[in-house]
């Protein structure tokens, strides 16, 4: 069984986060950046599979060259190697050329089982399963907070309001994963170091037959025309409670018309 | 006029159009004359129509199949593909879900479009709105390629009705094989509930650490009642096990924007903040005077939850009789 997990680096969740200014696209270079929280679930849920069933795993990843960062920590996790594609040109791109050059690294890759987390949570577009399932046309089963491989079989519970659908497709296949699904392991010291021998193997555009005029912010499917930051809330007021504080608490919302 | 799409979205449970495609269909209005669009098994649009033409459909067209729902989001996005082949209308605009967001993707690969996620308001001009990093910045966005396509956050807009003629128009539904990949098996309902969506409700109470167990819940589902709310919780009171994931506010979870957010026990972590940030007012009650939820609070309340809640509860109760 040959896995690959898409794996993206984002600035840190719970930090300030900003555009750049100078082209409205996301500040990486001055951020904290981290691994996608929620792709550590895919990560551990390909571990799994590979466990049960055997054969390999590799990490697959679009972005600046500083992401290695994210690969090394999905590699002490114990993924087997990885691919970066990583170019100058690729700055900016939208989820559809993002899809474009994802799509063309898996055709050069052996996979019977895609595997990523159910969103990023800095763009938190949430579609990449499908346009991958739409560009490779392979079947899509996302949101799964449950996985199972039987034979040529892949089911998954994809989560929804107040329950799952049961779904059901024949591999290879792209799954997205949601943080229900499990519980992933911390890397161990061994695996950290063992991550540092791991093959990791850089791929540009023309690697992959892209025309870098193809991607990136130019011809991104669309364009941000301004930002701004949010208005500052008015100073809100704060009671302390004395016996009266629900008292006030439902006489704000009667006042405010909410009751 | 030019004529703007709408895929609409059903209550799985009866079949009433849902909340979000009412909302859909309003702010479609600023681009053009609103066509719906029901994609669904046999049958499914006949309860439907009458409520898209209130809200403004012109025409709602018909897709009726049992393989649509048999197969996972992509014959809906076949079939809206097919259409706007057909009818080539200025945007198509779909409901915020999981699923709304995967149709807008591939209807995009299939026509050579671009589309943007999470849309809180569109402009004549088609300029959308969309509100990035836990609400600390407001972005203004275009397409720039083909059709746009927009998805809508919930609860962003009010639907306000536009009478219109909703003339039925029957679309005949062939699905090539890729569409026919993902089988959608069984649909499992775990948590039957007579409260109102995460998503669509007006008011939202939601329970953090501070409740301290699942037991304890009862306290938030207990004010969430007396208000007709929704309920959901914060990250940590879900890992701690208090509530079911699916009711998970923030980043990894929900994102709700109700009139009223009403955060009990929950300290307000950036992790949280991502998912409820845009609600119109928030009120919160917690022990600690230093809890970041109180930057955003329109109105905090420092205090034991266990008593304020219970509190307020029944005085809002006894106020509605």
């Amino acid at each position: 069984m040959n896995i690959v997990v898409l794996v993206k680096q984002v600035p840190d969740s719970g930090t300030q986060r900003s555009l750049d200014p100078s082209d409205n696209t996301v500040a990486r270079a001055t951020a904290d950046n981290v691994i996608n929280e929620i792709d550590e679930y895919a990560i551990e849920e390909a571990l799994q599979v590979k466990a049960a069933q055997g054969g390999e795993v590799t990490i697959l990843t679009v972005g600046p060259a500083s992401a290695t960062d994210a690969i090394r920590k999905a590699l002490s996790m114990g993924a087997d190697k990885a691919v970066h594609v990583t170019d100058d040109a690729i700055h900016g791109s939208c989820a559809i050329q993002t899809s474009a050059i994802l799509a063309a690294a898996l055709q050069q890759l052996e996979y019977d089982l895609v595997l990523m987390g159910a969103t990023s949570t800095d763009g938190q577009v949430a579609v990449m399963p499908a346009l991958l399932s739409e560009r490779l046309g392979i079947p899509q089963l996302s949101g799964a907070q449950k996985l199972t491989v039987e034979g040529s079989t892949v089911k998954v519970e994809r989560q929804t309001d107040g329950g799952f659908w049961a779904l059901e497709a024949p591999l290879p296949a792209i799954v997205s994963t949601w943080d229900t699904i499990n519980e992933p392991r911390y890397p161990s010291f061994k695996g950290i170091m063992a991550a540092k021998k791991k093959p990791v193997t850089t791929l540009t555009l023309a690697d992959l037959g892209i025309d870098p005029a193809t991607v990136g912010l130019a011809t991104a499917t669309s364009a941000v025309v301004d930002v701004t930051g949010r208005p500052p809330k008015g100073e809100g007021v704060k009671v302390t409670d004395e016996g009266d504080g629900a008292q006030k608490l439902v006489g704000y919302l009667v006042e405010q018309k909410l009751v | 006029m030019a004529e703007v799409l709408v895929l609409v979205e059903l209550n799985p449970a009866d079949g009433t159009v849902r909340k979000g495609t009412l909302e859909a269909l309003t702010a479609a209005r600023a681009l053009g004359e609103v066509s719906a669009v029901v994609a669904g098994g046999p049958g499914v649009a006949a309860g439907a129509r009458d409520r898209l033409a209130e809200y403004g459909a012109s025409k709602v067209y018909v897709a009726e199949s049992p393989e649509i729902d048999e197969y996972l989001v992509a014959p809906k996005a076949e079939v809206l593909a097919q259409l706007v082949a057909q009818v080539s209308p200025v945007a198509v605009v779909i409901p915020s879900s999981p699923e709304g967001r995967e149709v807008a993707g591939r209807l995009a690969l299939k026509t050579g479009s671009g589309f943007l996620t999470d849309v809180t308001e569109i402009a004549p001009d088609g300029t959308a709105t969309q509100v990035v990093f836990a609400g600390a910045q407001i972005v203004h966005s275009r397409v720039t390629t083909g059709t746009p396509i927009y998805t809508l956050r919930g609860n962003s807009v009010t639907p306000e009705p536009a009478p219109a003629a909703g003339e039925q128009v029957p679309v005949e539904v062939s699905l090539s094989e890729q569409a026919k990949q993902t089988r959608v098996v069984d649909k499992v309902v775990e948590q039957k509930s007579n409260r109102p969506e995460l998503t669509e409700a007006a008011i939202v109470v939601s329970g953090g650490r501070g409740v301290a167990s699942a037991e304890n819940f009862s306290i938030i589902e207990g004010l969430a009642d007396s208000l007709g709310a929704a309920v959901g919780a914060s990250r940590a009171a879900v890992d701690s096990g208090f509530y079911p994931h699916s009711f998970q506010v923030g980043q990894t979870g929900k994102t709700v924007s109700p009139q009223l957010y009403i955060a009990v026990g929950i300290s307000g972590a950036i992790q949280h903040r991502a998912g409820m940030q845009t609600s119109k007012t928030i009120v919160a009650v917690n022990k600690d005077p230093e809890a970041p939820i109180f930057e955003l609070a329109d109105f905090g309340v420092v205090g034991d939850l266990f008593t304020v809640v219970p509190a307020a509860t029944e005085q809002i109760a006894a106020r509605r009789g």
